[in-house]
C-alpha cells in the first residue's frame, strides 16, 4: 500500500469517527424540539453533550486538515466546487456552536428560545448538507482538466443526494436519541426510546431506497460489487442491532449500532471512490489518489506525526468521556446550563 | 452573471480580510483570557483567597463567550483556503496542509477537550487539578498559534522547499526549516504577548465600569481585578514593544519592501536616517511630502545605532523587477500599499503607548497607600473605553503583516491574483460575503451584549441554586 492510499484511508477513518461522534450531537440538537416539552427539558437535553460537542467537532477540522496535508488537490477541488453547500454547512455549524454558550446567558424564555432554535436548525442543516454534498460528489460531476469542479444545481440536488441527506439526518437523529437514552433518566429517556421505535421502521425504508439509488446512480456496484454489497448490508445490520437494542432496552447496543451505521455510510462512499477522489462526468478528468497526493516526504512526516499524536488524543478523549457518566434527570437535578 | 464592477479577486480578498479580522478579535482575546484565567485560578490555589476564585469564575464566563465565537469562526478559516483559494491550495498543499493538520491534532483537541472538562468539573476535581484543566486549555490555544503562524510564516518567508519541475507546485524538502523559520519565532512572541496584553486591558476596563456601578460588596472584587488587569497591561505593553522590535529586525531582512512601506520611504534615506512621524503619501506617483522628521531616529529605531540608511520603495521596486520579471512579467506592481501600512503601523504603536500609559497611571492612582481611583470618574471612564483600543492595535498589526505581503500570497513565488479559485464567481462570493457579514454582526453584537450584561450582573449574581454552586475550593475540598 502506498502512503497516499494510507492517507486516503486515514481521511475516511477521520470522517467516520466524526460522523459517529458528531452524529449524536446533531441528533441531540434535533431531539431538543422533538422530545423536549419545555425549556428545562430542552436545556437538560442539550447539557448531555455540553462537555463533548467541541471535541467531537474537532474530528471534522482534523479530517479537513488531513485532506489538505495529504491529498490537497482533492481538498481544493471538492471545497471550491461545492462552495455554496459548504458555506451553508459552516452557517449550520456556527449557529449551533455558539448556541451552547449564548443560551446560558439568555435570561428570559424568549431569549433562550432564539438560541434553542439556532441549535435545532444548525443541528439539522449540517448533517443534511454534508451528506447531500458527499452523495452528490460520488455520482460524478462536470470537471475540467485543471481539476476544477462545476456541479450544476441538479448535480448537487437530485434523488440520491437528497435521500442521502435525509438518511444522514435520520441516522443522526436516531443515534442522538440512543445517546440520550444512555445519558439521561426519567421521562426523557422513555420518550427517546418510544420515538426511536417509530423512527427505526422509517429508517429501514430509507436505507432500502438509499441502497437502490446508490446502485443505479453510482458506479460502486460495477467497480467493486462484493465490497459495496457487504458494506451496504452492514449499514442495515448495524441499524437492526440498534433497533433490537431499542426493543430490548439495551442502550449500549443501540448506541453502538446507530453510530456504526453512520460510520459505514462513509466506508461505503470511500470504498466506492477508491482509487479516485473526485469523479468527473468525463472519466479523463477524474482525480486519482496518486495524482492528488503530496510528496512522499510530506506524507512520511504526516504519518509519523499522526502515529504519535492520534493515540495520545484518543487516550484523553476517552478519559474525558469517562468523567461524565452520571445520568441527567431534569426533574431531580436542577440543571443550570 | 452580475456585474457590479467587482472582481472575483477583490471579493475573495475582502472576504479573507473580513473573516480573518473578525476571527482575530476573538482569538487573541481568548488566548490572553485563557492564560489570565489560568493565572487567577492558580493564585487561588496558592493563596486560597476567595476573591481569586470569584475572579476565575467571573472572567471565565467572559473567556467562554469569546472562546465560543472564536472556534466557530475558526472553522471558516480552515475551509476557506479550499473554497476561495483552490489554486493556492494546489500550489501550497505540500507545505501548508501539514501545519494545519498538526494544529488540529496537537492543539485543537487539547483546547476543545480540556475546556469541556474545565467547564463542568468544578465539583469533581480538587482545586489544583481543576486548575490543571484550564492550563491545558491555555497551552492548547498557544500551541495552535504556533502552528498557524508556522503556516503564515512560510507565506511571508518561504524556507525548506523546492519547486517541483513537472507539476510546478511547491514541494517540501525540509520540514525542520518550516518549523524553525526565523519569521515564525519572531512573530510568535509578538502575537502571544499582545494577546495577553489585550485580555489584561479588557479585564481592567470592564473592572473600571464595574467600579463605576458602585454596587455594595463588589468593590473589592473589581478593585483586585482592576489592578490585576493593569499590571498585565503595563508589563505586557512593554514586552510587546520589545517583541515588536525583535520582529522588525527580521522584516528588515526578509521583507524590506514591507518595512519601507511601514515607514513611508520612497527614496533611499540619508545616512543616518531620519524618522518620519507623519507625512502625506501619494501612492500613485510614488511620492511622499509634508514629512515631520526626527533626525537620526530611524537609524536608532532600526539598527539600534546612530548610522545606517534605509532602502526606499523605488529602488526596491527596481530590484524586484530585475529579479522577477522573467517569471511574472513586466507589468507587475511591487509597491506595497504604503498608505495602509504607514498608518497601520503608527496606529499600532500608538495603541501600545496608550495602553502602557493608562496602565501606569491606573496603577499609581489605585496603589494601596493612596487609593484615589474611585474619585477619578473620568479616568475610570477612559479605562472603560480603552477596552476597544487593543483590538484596533491588533487589527492594525495584521494589516501591516498581511497587506505588506502585497502583491504576493507566497512571497516571491505566487501572486494573490494567481491563487484564487477558478470556480469562484462574483455572485457566489457576493452571497457568501453578505452571509458572513450578517452572521458576524449578530455574533459580535450578541457576544458584546452578553459580556456587558454579565458585567452588570456582577460576580455575585445568581450564585445560589446553581449546580456550579458546589464550591470545589471549600475547606473540605482542600482536605481531600
Amino acid at each position: 500500500m502506498t502512503l497516499s492510499t494510507f492517507w486516503f484511508i486515514v481521511i475516511g477513518l477521520l470522517f467516520a469517527i466524526f460522523l459517529f461522534l458528531e452524529g449524536f450531537d446533531f441528533g441531540v440538537g434535533m431531539a431538543t424540539r422533538l422530545i423536549g416539552k419545555d425549556m428545562d427539558e430542552r436545556v437538560a437535553i442539550m447539557s448531555t453533550i455540553g462537555p463533548h460537542w467541541d471535541g467531537n467537532e474537532t474530528w471534522l477540522v482534523t479530517a479537513g486538515g488531513a485532506m489538505f496535508a495529504s491529498l490537497p488537490l482533492w481538498y481544493a477541488s471538492l471545497f471550491s466546487g461545492y462552495y455554496i453547500v459548504l458555506l451553508l454547512v459552516l452557517v449550520g455549524l456556527i449557529l449551533r456552536g455558539v448556541s451552547f454558550e449564548f443560551v446560558k446567558h439568555a435570561e428570559t424564555n424568549a431569549g433562550k428560545n432564539i438560541w434553542m432554535w439556532t441549535f435545532f436548525i444548525g443541528s439539522f442543516m449540517a448533517p443534511f448538507l454534508l451528506c447531500l454534498m458527499l452523495l452528490s460528489m460520488v455520482q460524478g460531476i462536470p470537471m475540467n482538466a485543471n481539476g476544477d469542479a462545476f456541479p450544476k444545481f441538479f448535480d448537487i440536488v437530485n434523488w440520491l443526494s437528497v435521500v442521502g441527506g435525509v438518511a444522514g439526518v435520520l441516522l443522526s437523529l436516531v443515534h442522538g436519541l440512543n445517546f440520550i437514552r444512555l445519558r439521561m433518566e426519567g421521562p426523557l429517556r422513555e420518550r427517546a426510546r418510544s420515538l426511536n421505535k417509530v423512527l427505526y421502521p422509517i429508517l429501514f425504508a430509507g436505507e432500502v431506497v438509499f441502497a437502490i439509488l446508490v446502485f443505479f446512480q453510482t458506479d460502486f456496484f460495477d467497480k467493486r460489487p462484493i465490497s459495496s454489497l457487504i458494506i451496504t448490508l452492514l449499514i442495515v445490520v448495524f441499524s437492526l442491532i440498534g433497533y433490537w437494542g431499542v426493543l430490548k432496552d439495551h442502550e449500549g447496543w443501540s448506541f453502538a449500532g446507530s453510530g456504526l451505521s453512520l460510520s459505514m455510510v462513509i466506508v461505503l462512499l470511500f470504498n466506492g471512490l477508491f482509487p479516485r477522489v473526485m469523479i468527473a462526468t468525463n472519466p479523463a478528468h477524474s482525480i486519482l489518489i496518486k495524482d492528488a497526493a503530496n510528496s512522499h516526504y510530506t506524507l512520511t512526516i504526516m504519518t509519523i506525526v499522526a502515529c504519535i499524536l492520534v493515540p495520545i488524543v484518543a487516550i484523553y478523549f476517552i478519559w474525558s468521556y469517562s468523567l461524565f457518566t452520571k445520568r441527567i434527570n431534569p426533574k431531580e437535578d436542577k440543571v443550570k446550563y | 452573471m452580475l456585474n457590479l464592477g467587482l472582481s472575483v479577486v477583490s471579493l475573495a480578498r475582502f472576504q479573507f480580510a473580513m473573516t480573518t479580522v473578525f476571527h482575530f478579535f476573538f482569538v487573541p482575546f481568548s488566548i490572553g483570557m485563557g492564560f489570565l484565567v489560568a493565572v487567577m485560578e492558580t493564585m487561588y490555589v496558592v493563596k486560597k483567597d476567595k476573591v481569586y476564585l470569584d475572579m476565575t469564575k467571573f472572567w471565565g464566563k467572559i473567556f467562554l463567550l469569546s472562546f465560543a465565537v472564536g472556534i466557530v469562526t475558526g472553522i471558516i478559516q480552515e475551509f476557506q483556503f479550499g473554497m476561495n483559494w483552490s489554486e493556492y491550495s494546489r500550489f501550497m498543499g505540500d507545505v501548508f496542509g501539514a501545519p494545519l493538520a498538526i494544529e488540529a491534532l496537537l492543539a485543537f483537541f487539547i483546547e476543545s477537550v480540556f475546556i469541556g472538562i474545565w467547564m463542568f468539573t468544578w465539583d469533581k476535581f480538587t482545586p489544583g487539578w481543576h486548575a490543571v484543566m484550564i492550563w491545558m486549555t491555555s497551552i492548547g490555544t498557544m500551541l495552535s498559534a504556533i502552528w498557524i503562524l508556522a503556516a503564515n510564516s512560510f507565506m511571508q518567508h518561504p524556507t525548506g522547499f523546492k519547486i517541483n519541475g513537472s507539476t510546478g507546485r511547491i514541494q517540501l524538502t525540509n520540514f525542520g526549516d518550516v518549523v524553525t523559520n526565523p519569521q515564525l519565532w519572531r512573530v510568535f512572541p509578538h502575537v502571544i504577548i499582545s494577546a495577553i496584553m489585550a485580555a489584561g486591558v479588557v479585564i481592567a476596563g470592564m473592572s473600571a465600569w464595574g467600579l463605576l456601578k458602585k454596587k455594595k460588596g463588589e468593590n473589592h472584587f473589581f478593585k483586585t481585578s482592576l489592578r490585576f488587569g493593569l499590571w498585565v497591561g503595563l508589563i505586557f505593553s512593554i514586552l510587546t514593544l520589545i517583541a515588536g522590535d525583535f520582529q522588525t529586525q527580521q522584516m528588515l531582512k526578509d521583507q524590506p519592501m514591507k518595512f519601507a512601506a511601514t515607514e513611508g520611504i520612497y527614496n533611499d534615506t540619508d545616512d543616518p536616517a531620519p524618522w518620519t512621524i507623519i507625512e502625506s503619501i501619494d501612492a500613485k506617483d510614488h511620492k511622499a511630502s509634508n514629512q515631520v522628521d526626527i533626525p537620526v531616529m530611524l537609524s536608532v529605531l532600526t539598527y539600534h545605532k546612530t548610522s545606517g540608511s534605509v532602502q526606499g520603495m523605488n529602488s526596491l521596486n527596481k530590484e524586484f523587477h530585475a529579479k522577477y520579471d522573467k517569471k511574472f512579467g513586466k507589468d507587475m506592481d511591487y509597491y506595497a500599499p504604503a498608505k495602509t501600512l504607514f498608518w497601520s503601523f503608527r496606529i499600532m504603536s500608538a495603541v501600545d503607548g496608550i495602553i502602557g500609559l493608562v496602565s501606569l497611571l491606573g496603577l499609581i492612582w489605585s496603589r494601596k497607600k493612596k487609593d484615589t481611583i474611585e474619585n477619578k470618574r473620568w479616568f475610570l471612564i477612559i479605562m472603560g473605553i480603552c477596552i476597544w483600543v487593543p483590538f484596533i492595535g491588533i487589527t492594525a498589526g495584521w494589516f501591516v503583516t498581511e497587506f505588506g505581503r502585497y502583491p504576493w500570497i507566497v512571497y516571491g513565488l505566487m501572486t494573490i491574483a494567481q491563487a484564487v479559485s477558478p470556480t469562484s464567481t462574483v455572485g457566489s462570493l457576493l452571497f457568501s460575503n453578505i452571509v458572513y457579514f450578517l452572521l458576524f454582526t449578530i455574533l459580535g453584537g450578541t457576544m458584546v451584549w452578553y459580556s456587558k450584561r454579565t458585567l452588570n450582573q456582577g460576580p455575585y449574581y445568581e450564585i445560589e441554586d446553581s449546580i456550579e454552586n458546589v464550591d470545589p475550593f471549600s475547606k473540605e475540598a482542600f482536605d481531600k
